[in-house]
């Protein structure tokens, strides 16, 4: 069964690394990265992609509003 | 990764940061709910289309600058004193859709008074109430809603009940006044609790549209920094600790 397909964009640079959105992750896509951004937190970013659904909870709860979120219907992608 | 760059494209975007939240960045600390608390006030303003119309009252505490973070007319109280700022603008001004935004210092300790006067006066005004347990702004000091043992900078050994009181539940109290119409306690630690959270704001305002009377939505939040723990653990123990001694859920609804 096709479910559907999601992906999100961080923003980086205002993210801050809190990682609140890696625990509500159904699909544990998401991961603090080893690098750092300007203010040197370590940022969120997709380190599991085919696995994101789209559901947007990572980006309802970050409390820095800095994840877009994107979902297409099943089939739409290859 | 071109499978992603097929995803991300105008038509398939569900969620964005919406355009009431300006484009600073929150002071407030990694993880903290103040941003997420402003997010879901944000949303709810943009969709009820009440951006122009809509009052906020700044309170004393971290949340002091959040006249910074929403594209909303503001006012700023002194400490503890935005509900009656708040009862002075809705009085004014009835069209206007005000709020006060608050923590548990400000509005369960120093602005006690103000906050059961409003309260029972059934000012016509939406509390938002941020409930996390210590004074965070000024280095964690213990509030009246710090739990019993909880070490805050001014009891490092734990409150201890015999010396400072139980804590105070404001909301139970506030419900028991004629003037609420609406007295609920949420929080934001996990997307289903944002979910709630933002219906129970919504619900704040469209109770003071329909005049009901004041609407007090307290949310039950971390201090990742006050209670120096990381932000994942904090949530952790909030749900642990906070959640047995102050209870999720509606506690008045007419």
């Amino acid at each position: 069964m096709a479910k559907a397909k999601g992906a999100i964009v961080v923003d980086t640079v205002r993210c801050k690394g809190c990682g609140v959105c890696t625990t509500v992750c159904p699909t544990k896509v998401i991961e603090l990265a080893a690098e750092v951004n300007g203010k040197g937190y370590h940022y969120a970013y997709m380190a599991n992609p085919d696995a994101c659904i789209g559901c947007s909870n990572c980006g309802i709860i970050c409390p820095d509003t800095c994840i877009t979120v994107y979902r297409a219907k099943a089939g739409a992608t290859a | 990764m071109s499978d992603i760059n097929t995803i991300i494209k105008p038509e398939n975007l569900i969620y964005k940061r919406t355009d009431v939240l300006s484009d600073n960045d929150l002071s407030y600390c990694p993880g903290c709910g103040h941003g997420t608390v402003h997010k879901l006030i944000a949303e709810v303003i943009e969709e009820m289309g009440i951006q122009d119309t809509t009052i906020g009252i700044a309170p004393v505490g971290c949340s002091v600058l959040a006249y910074n973070y929403l594209e909303i007319d503001w006012q700023q109280a002194a400490h503890g004193r935005a509900p009656a700022l708040a009862t002075a603008v809705k009085r004014l001004m009835p069209e206007k859709n005000v709020f006060s935004y608050q923590g548990d210092g400000d509005l369960a300790a120093i602005g006690t008074a103000e906050t059961i006067h409003a309260c029972n006066r059934g000012e016509n005004i939406v509390m938002i109430f941020i409930n996390n347990g210590i004074y965070g702004m000024t280095g964690g000091q213990m509030a009246p809603t710090t739990l019993p043992g909880m070490a805050a900078s001014t009891c490092p050994h734990g409150r201890d009940v015999s010396h400072d009181g139980e804590p105070i539940k404001i909301s139970e109290i506030l419900a028991q006044l004629p003037g609420t119409c609406y007295v609920t306690r949420q929080s934001v630690h996990t997307a289903a609790n944002v979910r709630k959270s933002k219906k129970a704001l919504r619900k704040a305002f469209e109770n003071q549209q329909a005049n009901k009377g004041t609407s007090l939505v307290e949310i039950v939040s971390n201090c990742n920094s006050g209670w120096k723990m990381t932000p994942i653990k904090s949530n952790e123990w909030m749900e642990e600790n906070m959640f047995p001694y102050y209870p999720l859920g509606d506690i008045k609804n007419q």
